[in-house]
């Protein structure tokens, strides 16, 4: 942790402020996690040495330009940050519970590691956690629902995934040499300024959240031009599936938002590097213009988290109903409207910090406004359900609960858009318990339920659906056990960060939330236990005819896992419900008269170098290390030239390979439906 | 990349002799009048302050429509939708942002 002697303030030119005390090995909490990372790390080299897969995971997977195993490692990634992100919320749910003098003890956290603990725990789950998950999902799915055989721009998409790993590598680099930030997960300054936060921790965050926001704002330029230019012939703007609708409007906001971010930390890291005074106190400085600026960009951001995880229920809801979706035009617009009013209502995360009247009632007014269009939303999901032949498979379990959930968080939300009210409750564990409704119980339980959906899309083999019930139950359970408790404490008064208190009475309350921390916690690791079973019986689970849920837009009609190229042959579109529309009528599943040769993009080591790069760049960076700044600065606009001269950048799919990959896959469903007796 | 040539021609469309040059001219012009007017100090403050804006605002749209030839003809129209929204949402946050800080100043004290 950050001593005063360690703090160097006049760098070495060989290893900047880096020496061997940076590195916690005294904390009794991050040494045998650091133990037991490197050990498991070993392992993992080892065991990968030892099968010889070292060539095919290069080859197969990190040069892949290919969207699908893009998202599937985006997911393998954020599940991966999940864990890292709860093992912190679980540390702070038991320490709370600990930390009152009266009863048990002053908990087991000192503050500077606490504070450090809260704020990854938040910038995890945001950046790490819910934003891989979205565009893990929008690789996998959207290409798919709109008949493309890759995105619009495959390198950069590989580049946006290997940038996004480099954040997260340099958020956990930082529990084992230095720190991280203990600021809050938007550090405001003063108290992220170099003034307060003299050590790296601020850095760490600077660097991970600059470098991984870059890869999110070339997804969400890569994904709006694939979902415009794209579509397969035929598909107008209002026949595309509501998935792929609500990433489009996703992608706007983080087209329009994420560059707001970017100016922001950059101002933040010249205020830290160079001595400029943007956000300080003095010097015509303004901490106030950093909290106004990081806000319009992150009101818009949980838009971008939710908005996908709405789609996702658009298309379940309609599938296991058996109905066409009710009222895809009034959901269209609705995701529209709120895309537009994303941007205006960014001011309610900070009514209490001195505004007037007259704007605290606009942007009060704006988000009760907004709470309209989502209030329509789900009106939409229950008339598709209403009268429909409602089949309740693990997604629709995920999706009663998220409507359940999601509405009480909503109701808080207007709550908390009342000015007056907020007065009351900001900061408190009140607005706490929101936003982990809102969060939780939209967006994550969304990714969960399009995980289970889409599942055996992306691997050829399903989910087992009793586990994934019972997981379902646990996190329900566990969320409303966990979270219910700090909405009463917040009416008591208590605020958030809060690493000691002295009023007793909020102990109670405090131990119900820890356990239902454990019971999501039992709710992840039925997850984990539910993909290893599912695994080791994949062979039982095969999906053969690519189509498990008898689904009704157009992913449904590849082989699971679709073929590399996707589509033979683009698929000429007659209607919203395009595979439901072509099984009605007898066209799914039709051989082509003659297939045709398809032009394809080829692998690229490009995006993982330049990542690579980017990765001691930040390192180099967060520790003044300034000629492994300029090296690795070097190193990336070489790659990138390099790239550019790199002539293998496309080839063609001969016709013999497509039509025997075709043909085996329309022989599977053949076979399929002549055991069922179809 | 890709295979964007599946879905017909679009995006940028290239501009004539005859658009560019125009559209040069009409950048001079709306260049040299705001610098005579300062220059030989043919207005007062406030209205040489306003048609520095209302010349800077028009020459903007100039080069956006022959420079950039962004017209409301069906290969244009995502170009000058994305591009109206993006004036809308940075008038957004300029206009609010402003708005906002002067209010915490006033009401901070902050610089006082």
């Amino acid at each position: 942790m950050a001593s005063k002697a360690t703090i160097i303030t006049d760098p070495d030119p060989l290893t900047g402020k880096l020496t061997w005390d940076s590195i916690p090995v005294h904390d009794p909490v991050i040494l045998p996690v650091m133990i037991c990372a490197i050990l498991g790390g070993l392992f993992l080299f080892a065991l990968i040495t030892k099968m010889g897969k070292w060539r095919y995971l290069w080859e197969e997977w990190f040069t892949s330009v290919d969207h699908k195993k893009i998202g599937i490692m985006y997911v393998i990634a954020a599940i991966v940050m999940l864990v890292r992100g709860f093992a912190d919320a679980i540390m702070m749910r038991t320490h709370q519970a600990l930390a009152t003098a009266d009863s048990v003890g002053a908990g087991y956290l000192p503050p500077e590691h606490y504070d450090q603990i809260f704020t990854a725990h938040g910038v995890i789950m945001i950046f790490f956690v819910a934003m891989p998950l979205v565009v893990g999902l929008m690789n996998i799915v959207v290409p798919l629902q709109i008949g493309a055989r890759d995105v619009a721009f495959p390198f950069l998409n590989s580049l946006s995934f290997w940038l996004f790993v480099v954040g997260a590598l340099l958020v956990n680099i930082s529990l084992f040499v230095g720190e991280f930030a203990a600021t809050g997960w938007l550090a405001y300054p003063p108290l992220s300024g170099i003034e307060y936060s003299p050590w790296v921790g601020v850095d760490y965050w600077l660097w991970a959240l600059q470098i991984s926001g870059i890869g999110t704002l070339l997804t969400g330029v890569n994904f709006f031009v694939t979902i415009i230019r794209m579509r397969a012939p035929g598909m107008k703007l209002m026949q595309m599936p509501v998935f792929t609708w609500t990433s489009l409007c996703a992608n706007v906001l983080i087209i329009l938002s994420f560059p707001i971010l970017t100016v922001t930390i950059t101002l933040l890291t010249l205020d830290r590097y160079l001595g400029t005074n943007f956000f300080t106190n003095d010097l015509g400085g303004n901490q106030m213009m950093y909290v106004n600026l990081i806000w319009a960009w992150g009101h818009p951001e949980v838009y971008i988290l939710i908005l996908p995880a709405f789609g996702i229920f658009s298309e379940i809801a309609a599938t296991f109903s058996r109905k066409r979706l009710f009222g895809y035009t009034s959901l269209v617009w609705a995701t529209a409207v709120i895309m537009v009013l994303a941007m205006v209502v960014w001011l309610h995360h900070f009514f209490t910090m001195g505004a007037g009247s007259s704007v605290n009632a606009f942007f009060g007014i704006a988000t009760m406004i907004i709470a309209v269009p989502t209030g329509v939303k789900i009106f939409n999901w229950l008339f598709t359900m209403y009268k429909g032949r409602v089949e309740f498979t693990a997604s629709m379990w995920w999706t009663c609960s998220f409507l359940f959930t999601f509405t009480i968080g909503g109701m808080t939300g207007v709550m908390l858009a009342v000015p007056a009210a907020d007065f009351v409750l900001h900061n408190s564990l009140f607005l706490i318990a929101h936003f982990h409704n809102v969060i939780i119980g939209g967006a994550v339980f969304g990714y969960f339920a399009g995980l289970t959906y889409w599942w055996p899309k992306a691997t050829g083999w399903m989910l087992d659906e009793k586990l994934n019930k019972l997981s379902c139950a646990l996190w329900t359970i566990g969320f409303f056990v966990a979270f219910m408790p700090l909405y009463i404490l917040g009416f008591n008064g208590m605020t958030r960060r809060l690493n000691y208190y002295d009023n007793p009475e909020w102990t109670p309350l405090l131990i119900i939330a820890m356990i239902g921390a454990f019971i999501v916690a039992a709710g992840i690791a039925v997850q984990f236990y539910m993909g290893f079973i599912s695994f080791k019986n994949r062979k039982q689970n095969m999906d053969v005819t690519g189509d498990p849920w008898n689904g009704r837009t157009l992913e449904w009609a590849t082989s699971s896992p679709p073929p590399f190229y996707n589509f033979a042959k683009l698929p000429k579109i007659h209607d919203r419900d395009e595979h439901h529309y072509k099984k009605e009528h007898g066209l799914a599943y039709q051989k082509p008269e003659k297939y045709s040769k398809i032009h394809m993009p080829s692998n690229t080591w490009a995006g993982f170098v330049i990542s690579a790069f980017s990765l001691s760049l930040g390192f180099g960076f967060v520790w003044h290390i300034w000629w492994m700044v300029i090296a690795s600065f070097i190193g990336i606009v070489a790659s990138w030239i390099a790239y550019s001269f790199d002539r293998n950048k496309d080839y063609y799919v001969q016709v013999d390979q497509v039509e025997e990959i075709e043909s085996k896959h329309l022989a599977a469903v053949a076979e399929h439906a002549a055991k069922n007796g179809k | 990349m890709g295979h964007s040539n599946e879905h017909g021609s679009g995006g940028a469309a290239h501009g004539s002799v005859k658009e560019y040059t125009i559209g040069l001219l009409l950048s001079l012009v709306l260049t040299a009048i705001p610098f005579l007017v300062v220059m030989y100090d043919m207005a007062s403050p406030a209205i040489t302050l306003g048609i520095i804006l209302v010349t800077a605002i028009a020459q903007l749209f100039v080069q956006l429509v022959f420079f950039l030839h962004m017209n409301s003809s069906s290969e244009q129209i995502w170009n000058t939708t994305s591009a109206a929204f993006i004036v809308l949402t940075v008038a957004i946050v300029v206009i609010g942002s402003i708005w906002i800080m002067e209010h915490l100043n006033h009401n901070m004290l902050m610089g006082h």
